[in-house]
């Protein structure tokens, strides 16, 4: 049987050992009621030739796919290294004598994230933007004294959908959502200034669900006045090109760095980030990794902080989370290691000239973008139901369709360009317009 | 184990001190012994009103944390500042310089109520069994 | 690496960090640039480019190489962590999870063949635990404990009652009393029998109207099958309350007992351990919620549903559900492993895993069981606790005994945990270990006994032979430095 390795005799020296005669005996403290009678009803033993045939490839469709995950190019180096089995099979890092080469990854990890989010410092990964975004809430409502959390409509749905499920047994707290402005796609900055006092802890996402790049000048002046501020990030090729979140006084940036070296996987496993200042390091959740020596006085690195965790803090934990998303992290290190500052920079500008040129192409074919506002590498058009199925039925994934989420906007669709994009691509989507 | 005469202490491993009608208080050789290395303290603010029970602070080492609790009520008029940069004073000195608070109290008549020296030696000998 | 003379090739200056590595203009993999770069100057762009080290890729391969060599992972040898159960992780799972890289999840067409083998990655964990109804969606272990109390949190109030308790053994994970504080519950810590189970009669002791639920674990964190649950199961129903089971150790059980058959209500698995998919040094993990059907309205959405023409999609209109736990659909490949693990063992396959989980923990623990304090007698499953009793004599304890077992090539069993031990040391070898390596496994423990005895205080500053030694993480606590600028505040 695969993965099995004992042999029959073996079997023989382990009975013997143990003292008992048949395996049987080792379930006679189960009483017999309890027993599952005959065999499980699933399929298999399938040998591997058998299983490659089953699962074949997916055929790639040219896709203007994103609202959340994203396709970027992820150079040879990232799979090469961390499918490596010491870093692949290793086991979380309590041990840190025999971790060294995760802790120090997992280290590298924060300092660039927090060095790209403009804040002190960074864990070791969440779940998922979603999660990281539901955490925050929770963190904010137990530093401060929060009534209201205050989100932007133009935050990805599936967050504030999460967020709501995680908040939904607390009744101290209500979850409010901000207009954004019809016409530029920003968040609404009169509706917010309204809404906003010492007792709100509010988020924005930046560039929003819509692609638009908000205002932050204007956000950071209204959100000072809130009891705790964040900035969510969902595109993370966005920190290659725009300002730092951080440097706009914000409490936490957090999100999702999926587009960090990490395929889509048909939706995970995915990349939650989670960045703070210095001052609620012992607030927030999930591991840290520190920097110290051992006991020769050479330079190592171990998991810290721990006592806000679960296993030491149990209910009274920042958090329940354990297991993390620790190898798309390191995915990340390597992505980000290789790319380097000027590669970073290109894929954030390559994807910008990407979702520029296809307006450009779509405006030719007389169709304009709903927003006036700026965008970065999303941006949302017109498209009625039955030209959007045309289009898909032809073999193009041609955007997210806004409409479930945004009733008012149910003839709207949501394109989304990026380096992996080809004018070809363009070409083939202009062709059926 | 150090047990100093001239203190009270409680159930829960704090030593308590009258000083001019005030209460200086911390924990007790035996809280830092179990706790390990101490890296990080945090105490409620100077001003805060505490009842008899409530927490006025906690201890962390790398494994544990643990809640330090005022066996009278009072208001906080002084707390540890040198403890934030140098939480090992907890272990090196835990009756000087690695004291913690420092509460106003109503009377301090009800110190009386907790043990003193031999009687903390005493409970200390039966939790060990 | 029981040889220690093969250890001392680590190199003995730790491998430096990126950023003291890296020089100006040294990158240069090339970004795909098809478009005309000018066309995104119009963007309020930061004028500094991103804060990222510069390396050439040779630099950046030797850098994680070098990393990856400090590592322990399970191709070097067994990790005996109790509860954890680091077994093998089969090549031919990370292969196939492959396939599905360049998959959008908005992308219906390639979506709907994932979603073909996501229903019936479903009916295999009904079908092994016994359960109605499975969510996939929750990302690890924790967040589907997350998931399952919001769904009965979720099916009281449905009912128009108001349970505010939740039922803890002493045994627990921490995961299972941080999950239902976020849930929204309260928790209350009952202490296990004297023989490590839970008896139904101590239980009655705790029941009222305001307890929603009892969170067990089965086998516990003992290793030992919580015999009474049939009783267990009926007084808590009885009481209105549900039973919800942690899946963690699953793995002595598949086959065996299933979990829907003996009064779970609600249950997650955890398919890092049990089905075998990689750690990843942290995760990512997986961990779906299975219930029984009166709790199946009330499980998170998008829900996978044909539509009228046969073609899977997913549906969210289900206005009892809890609402969304995770932004997509978990963490796919992960669950495409997991199916991968299963259609590999097959029915017998699967149930020989749990027996020979069982078979290895207990030839661990019979020639263990002499030189090491054995807390409780009562037969175990996959796993088994000791404690550093004997050994406390002579000034060793479980963190001494622990980081001694690296020096003989092991990972430390899991430490200090279950609570009710002192100085615990939960062992589980899982089924891929062959005996040859449970000998070598005794074998060690038998020098680190000897040792104990003879010279214990070589143990206090065990490992040697690592490439670090012991680590100080109460220097860590008291500096804070998490990251490379903290290292360096002038840059």
């Amino acid at each position: 049987m695969p993965f099995l390795p004992t042999s029959p005799e073996d079997l023989k020296d382990l009975l013997s050992v143990i003292g008992i005669e048949d395996v049987e005996q080792l379930f006679s403290a189960i009483p017999k009621e309890a027993r599952h009678k005959g065999p499980l009803k699933v399929e298999g033993p399938l040998d591997e030739l058998t299983l490659r045939r089953r699962f074949q490839a997916i055929p790639l469709r040219a896709v203007f796919l994103g609202g959340g995950v994203y396709h970027h190019f992820i150079p040879a180096v990232v799979d090469s290294i961390a499918s490596r089995q010491e870093f692949l099979t290793a086991y979380t890092p309590y041990q840190p004598e025999i971790s060294q080469g995760t802790l120090q990854a997992m280290f590298e990890f924060q300092s660039m994230m927090a060095s790209l989010t403009g804040m002190d410092a960074s864990n070791a990964s969440m779940y998922d933007g979603a999660t990281a975004l539901a955490e925050a809430a929770i963190m904010a409502t137990r530093i401060k004294d929060i009534k209201r959390i205050v989100i932007s409509r133009s935050t990805n749905p599936a967050y504030r959908f999460v967020l709501k499920t995680y908040l939904r047994n607390n009744h101290e707290v209500e979850v409010v959502e901000v207009p954004f402005d019809p016409a530029t796609g920003r968040v609404n900055a009169q509706a917010l200034e309204k809404l906003v006092d010492g007792n709100v802890a509010f988020f924005l996402q930046q560039p929003n669900y819509f692609g638009v790049i908000e205002d932050m000048e204007t956000v950071s002046r209204i959100a000072a006045k809130a009891g705790f501020w964040g900035v969510v990030v969902s595109e993370a090729a966005s920190l290659g090109l725009l300002k730092p979140p951080g440097s706009f006084g914000c409490d936490v940036v957090l999100g999702e760095a999926q587009s960090f070296g990490n395929p889509a996987n048909a939706g995970g496993p995915l990349l939650g980030f989670f960045c703070t200042r210095k001052e609620h390091i012992r607030r927030i959740p999930g591991r840290i990794v520190g920097l110290t020596k051992d006991t020769a006085g050479n330079r190592a690195f171990c998991l810290t902080l721990s006592t806000r965790e679960q296993h030491i803090r149990r209910e009274k934990a920042t958090s329940n989370i354990c297991t993390n998303e620790g190898l798309c992290a390191l995915r990340a290190t390597i992505y980000l290691s290789a790319l380097g500052p000027k590669g970073l920079r290109d894929v954030a500008v390559q994807s910008a000239a990407g979702a520029r040129t296809l307006v450009s192409a779509l405006e030719k074919k007389g169709i304009k973008p709903v927003f006036a506002g700026e965008v970065f590498d999303e941006f949302v058009i017109p498209m009625d139901t039955g030209t959007f199925k045309n289009i898909q039925d032809s073999g193009i994934a041609c955007g997210i369709p806004l409409g479930p989420n945004y009733p008012e906007m149910k003839d709207a669709v949501l394109m989304t360009m990026t380096e992996m994009n080809t004018n070809e691509d363009i070409r083939c989507l202009t062709e059926l317009l | 184990m150090n047990i100093p005469d001239g203190l009270y202490y409680t159930k829960d491993h704090e030593w308590a001190k009258i000083e001019n009608g005030k209460v200086r208080m911390g924990v007790t050789d035996y809280a830092q012994h179990e706790l390990g290395d101490i890296v990080f303290v945090d105490l409620k603010p100077v001003g805060a009103k505490v009842n008899k029970g409530d927490s006025v602070g906690t201890i962390e080492s790398v494994k544990a944390v643990s809640e330090v609790y005022t066996p009278l009520p009072g208001s906080i008029i002084e707390a540890n500042p040198d403890l934030e940069t140098n939480p090992e004073l907890v272990n090196q000195d835990c009756y000087g310089k690695g004291w913690m608070v420092v509460i106003a109290v109503i009377s301090t008549g009800e110190i009386s109520g907790l043990m003193d020296a031999a009687a903390y030696k005493e409970y200390l000998a039966k939790e060990a069994k | 690496m029981s040889d220690g003379t093969a250890v001392r090739s680590f190199p003995v200056i730790m491998e430096p960090l990126l950023a003291e590595l890296c020089g100006e203009g040294k990158n240069g993999i090339a970004v795909p640039s098809p478009f005309d770069a000018a066309l995104g100057n119009d963007i309020p762009a930061h004028t500094r480019m991103p804060e990222l080290p510069e390396l050439s890729e040779v630099e950046t391969v030797r850098h994680f190489t070098r990393l990856s060599r400090l590592n322990f992972g399970i191709e070097t040898g067994m990790y005996p962590l109790g509860s954890c159960t680091m077994k093998y992780n089969p090549k031919i799972s990370e292969e196939i999870a492959r396939t599905i890289a360049a998959v959008h999840p908005a992308d219906e067409t390639g979506r709907a063949r994932v979603l073909e083998w996501l229903v019936s990655l479903k009916g295999i964990f009904e079908e092994i635990c016994g359960m109605d109804e499975c969510c996939l969606w929750p990302a690890a272990g924790a967040h589907g404990e997350l998931t399952g109390m919001l769904v009965i949190k979720q099916a009281i109030l449905k009912k128009g009652e108001h349970r505010t308790k939740v039922l803890i053994p002493d045994t627990a994970h921490g995961t299972n009393p941080a999950s239902c504080s976020i849930a929204g519950f309260v928790t209350m810590n009952i202490p296990s029998g004297p023989d490590g189970f839970l008896r139904a009669a101590d239980l009655k002791d705790f029941l009222d109207k305001d307890v929603a639920a009892l969170m067990i674990t089965n086998p516990n964190t003992l290793g030992v099958f919580e015999q009474e649950i049939l009783e267990i199961a009926r007084v808590l129903h009885e009481n209105g309350s549900y039973l919800y089971m942690d899946g963690a150790n699953l793995n002595a059980v598949m086959g065996i007992v299933r979990p829907g058959d003996v009064g779970v209500d609600c249950m997650h698995i955890n398919l890092h351990k049990t089905f075998g998919s990689p750690h990843g040094g942290g995760g990512p993990g997986s961990g779906p919620v299975l219930v029984k059907k009166d709790l199946a309205p009330f499980l998170p959405v998008p829900r996978i549903a044909r539509n009228g023409s046969g073609h899977l999609g997913l549906k969210d209109d289900f206005p009892d559900s809890i609402g969304m736990v995770h932004s997509s659909f978990g963490n796919v490949a992960v669950l495409l492993k997991a199916y991968v693990f299963c259609l590999s063992l097959g029915p017998q396959g699967l149930k020989e895993a749990s027996i020979r989980a069982c078979l290895n923990a207990n030839y661990l623990k019979s020639r263990l069981s002499a030189l090491f304090d054995l807390p409780y007698t009562t037969p175990t499953m996959h796993e088994f606790v000791l404690s550093d009793k004997k050994q406390k004599s002579s000034g060793v304890s479980t963190i001494d005994m622990a980081k001694a077992l690296m020096e003989y090539g092991f990972h430390p069993p899991t430490v200090y945990f279950p609570l009710v031990v002192q100085g615990s040391i939960m062992i589980e070898p899982t089924e891929s270990e062959p005996l040859s390596e449970l000998k070598r496994f005794v074998g060690a423990m038998e020098a680190i006994a000897k040792k104990a005895a003879a010279a214990p205080d070589d143990l206090h500053t065990s490992p040697g032979g690592m490439p670090v030694k012991r680590v100080d993480e109460v220097w860590a606590a008291r500096n804070l430095i998490l990251t490379w600028k903290d290292l360096n505040p002038s840059e």
